[in-house]
């Protein structure tokens, strides 16, 4: 092999990748908080809503399940512009992985009001709970309790997703921040190498701590 | 020159080509997928701890790790090694390990799904282990995990957009190119999208009448 590594450089700069995987960490953590709630309510709009509301969230829905995640970041990102709507690689990046969440959570969301049984609603509203307030006392911790599982997956998915920024420009973000110094040092392996380290990390950590989350939430 | 061009049928064929490189790389990874995740599968489902776990550990690492970076790191192979291994090549093997890293599980879930008594009853009417596997154990399996398996093709199908960092011209990247001279960029990303959709919703459907079908029996 006539390649010599050079880590030195890597070293040097990893605190500013550890920067990047924090950029990363919010990405994700935001897309998946407002996925989440776009989530439930499309679920709520396939499960109630009326005919049109249920036809926007199946064209939601089916958009995000069927299409690369890229191709949404892209249409944010591109597409937005013909409305005059000029939007940063951040936002675009944000708002692709939010819309993504979303669709996927939805389903997973329909699964789990389905696992919650028809006579705790009943119960909830002859004890006389309104219907939003038996939704957020009785169903929601019910449902939320059944797809916890499916969500930490997600949730991995969308740190992994955030990866994308740097097709549409991103700088901040980790693997934007590893492609900034590429760019600069020539370094391919060595820096790509280190970031696939920090992704395998980031994900581990998360996949350890919400298994022991759920062990301590869900104890009964 | 001249600006304000219209999006012509010529553009069009250019981002269909695009959609059969798509579908190429989306074959040859698909293929390298699952003859890999049935390989580690059976070896997973079937081995003591100490060979199951260290595939299983070492196969969790390509699902942890974006597939952006994979891809960049299996190209810094090409000139690292001086394999000078066209990128198409690059982009399936590394999407195809991609795939057999979540087939192995699949593969799994559907040979520990196959009860012991049956692969036993097998076994004692005189069946080999490998005749046992290839009429007994797969066919049940494949039933149990058809739809699963539909779901990953179709996941390999969406992440093949990512090769385009990589420099390879599939149905996004074509689509950018036409943007660049037809500077309406809604209308064909709408157009990539369709053709994605296209691509994916039937398969999607049938694979979830089919779960559901075969749920009954």
């Amino acid at each position: 092999m006539a390649y010599t590594f050079q880590w030195r450089p890597v070293l040097h700069s990893l605190p500013e990748m550890l920067w990047g995987a924090l950029v990363t960490l919010e990405i994700a953590a935001l897309a998946m908080a407002i996925g989440t709630v776009f989530a439930i309510l499309l679920a709520l709009a396939k499960r109630s809503g009326g005919k049109t509301l249920s036809a926007l969230a199946d064209i939601w829905i089916e958009t995000a399940r069927n299409t690369p995640a890229l191709f949404q970041i892209y249409l944010i990102y591109f597409g937005l512009g013909s409305f005059g709507l000029r939007v940063d690689s951040y936002s675009a990046l944000l708002l692709g992985i939010t819309f993504n969440n979303a669709g996927y959570l939805a389903e997973t969301f329909r699964g789990g009001f389905s696992a919650v049984p028809e006579t705790q609603t009943r119960a909830a509203r002859s004890l006389g709970l309104g219907q939003i307030r038996t939704m957020w006392h009785i169903v929601l911790p019910q449902m939320l309790r059944a797809v916890f599982h499916a969500m930490t997956n997600q949730m991995v998915w969308s740190i992994l997703m955030t990866s994308l920024g740097v097709v549409v420009g991103l700088t901040s973000d980790l693997t934007g921040v590893t492609q900034q110094l590429n760019v600069v040092t020539y370094r391919t392996f060595e820096y790509f190498f280190v970031a696939a380290c920090l992704y395998y990390l980031i994900s581990k950590i998360f996949t350890i701590s919400a298994r022991l989350l759920a062990s301590r939430l869900f104890r009964y | 020159m001249f600006f304000g061009a219209s999006l012509s049928w010529n553009d069009i064929l250019f981002m269909l080509s695009g959609a059969v490189t798509t579908i190429a790389i989306t074959l040859a990874s698909v293929a390298i997928g699952t003859s890999l995740g049935v390989l580690f599968g059976l070896a997973r489902a079937g081995s003591p701890w100490w060979i199951s776990w260290p595939i299983g550990g070492i196969l969790d690492i390509f699902r942890s790790i974006p597939l952006l970076i994979q891809l960049v790191l299996f190209n810094s192979f090409n000139s690292m090694f001086r394999l000078h291994w066209p990128t198409y090549l690059v982009a399936c093997l590394c999407l195809g390990i991609y795939a057999a890293a979540f087939c192995t599980e699949i593969v799994r879930s559907g040979v520990t799904a196959v009860p012991t008594t049956t692969r036993r009853a097998a076994r004692s009417l005189g069946l080999t282990w490998f005749q046992e596997v290839v009429s007994i154990t797969l066919p049940m399996a494949t039933r149990i995990v058809f739809p699963s398996w539909i779901g990953l093709a179709l996941g390999v199908m969406k992440d093949t957009a990512l090769v385009l960092w990589i420099g390879i011209v599939e149905l996004l990247r074509s689509s950018q190119i036409v943007t660049t001279r037809v500077q309406e960029p809604l209308l064909v990303l709408s157009i990539a999208g369709l053709i994605y959709f296209l691509m994916s919703f039937p398969i999607a459907r049938l694979g979830a009448q089919l779960e559901k079908r075969w749920r009954i029996q």
